[in-house]
């Protein structure tokens, strides 16, 4: 079944503790390539048929709705993986978000 | 008729209870309410209370914010009666958007738990009248995701419309910015803050003070305050 994937980071101009700590173990086992970590989230829906507008529209207000919070993060991609997990042309375009 | 005011338990409520004790110690009747519930009994205010609902899985507050009972309570909010959340409350209610902004994790990445000073900078709200302007209280703090942030647009009105009800002294526990520990909506009858009043409320129980071990009471007139608001309508 087709899966659609929906990124969301923290706002860029928020401090992000979490990779704050990443980078922090990083540098700390000498990995010293990096000078920035941040952490968000993916999220994977699985859908029950097939992949049409009116379920993109309902997946775009879900991700600004309920799995990102405006004030603090925003929606980065999303994208539409086919039944072999590679991007459908679909929905593959990040302007989707 | 003693004033009726409801705690909400969500599934990962951890203060429900000290909340309710706090609302009788304040005088009124505490009404336990239900999180799966579309019926807020006829209370006359409401408190959201601390805790990690629904594991703050997704975000914190963020499902407890869509469940049946916020939609009660965001329509009451609506309509003018008090409100409160303490700590997850407060995070519901920026996830519910009765209040600007939001609870991002601490800036030093830590849990944080410790007696802390607060200056009450609002006293025109349902929850804090019964204070003086400029009062330093002291009541306990425990979060690991309390820095409050907000937008530079959203920050200003804020200020400037003197809605950031609470403010921490001498330390700023999580970085919240402009060390905001409360605001409150335009009308005043939604306050959040992300201490926790209801661990102050009865002497042996709450903070040290200058006079003897846990003798702080300095929340208790949170929960006075919105008895008082409620009387005086």
């Amino acid at each position: 079944m087709p899966k659609i994937v929906v990124d969301v980071m923290p706002k860029a101009e928020l401090l992000d503790p979490q990779g704050k700590a990443v980078a922090g173990a990083l540098a700390r086992l000498g990995n010293t390539a990096f000078s920035d970590v941040r952490v968000g989230k993916r999220f994977e829906l699985t859908v029950d048929g097939a992949v049409d507008a009116e379920v993109l529209a309902s997946v775009r207000a879900i991700a600004d709705d309920l799995l990102s919070n405006g004030v603090i993060e925003d929606v980065v991609d999303i994208t539409v993986l086919d039944e072999s997990g590679a991007h459908s042309g679909a929905g593959a375009s990040g302007a989707l978000a | 008729m003693s004033t009726r005011v409801g705690v909400v338990t969500f599934p990962g409520s951890l203060d429900d209870r000290d909340a309710q004790r706090a609302v009788r110690f304040a005088g009124g009747e505490a009404v336990a309410l239900w999180h799966g519930d579309h019926d807020l009994q006829g209370v006359d205010a409401v408190v959201l209370p601390g805790g990690f609902s629904y594991g703050d899985y997704l975000r914190c507050g963020a499902i407890a914010s869509h469940s049946p009972i916020m939609r009660e309570v965001v329509a009451a909010a609506e309509r003018g009666v008090p409100v409160l959340g303490i700590c997850n409350g407060f995070q519901m209610l920026t996830e519910a958007h009765l209040l600007p902004g939001g609870l991002i994790r601490n800036d030093h990445g830590s849990f944080v738990c410790r007696d802390q000073v607060l200056r009450v900078e609002n006293t025109s709200t349902a929850w804090t009248n019964g204070y003086t302007a400029g009062q330093e209280i002291t009541i306990p703090l425990k979060n690991g995701e309390g820095g409050y942030i907000a937008s530079a647009e959203t920050l200003e009105r804020l200020e400037g419309e003197g809605r950031v009800v609470f403010r921490y002294v001498g330390v700023n526990p999580n970085g919240s910015l402009n060390d905001i520990a409360g605001v409150t909506n335009e009308r005043g009858n939604v306050v959040g803050l992300m201490p926790h009043p209801e661990h102050a409320v009865e002497a042996g129980f709450g903070p040290d003070t200058a006079l003897a071990m846990r003798s702080g009471v300095d929340g208790l007139t949170i929960f006075a305050s919105a008895l008082r608001s409620l009387l005086s309508v």
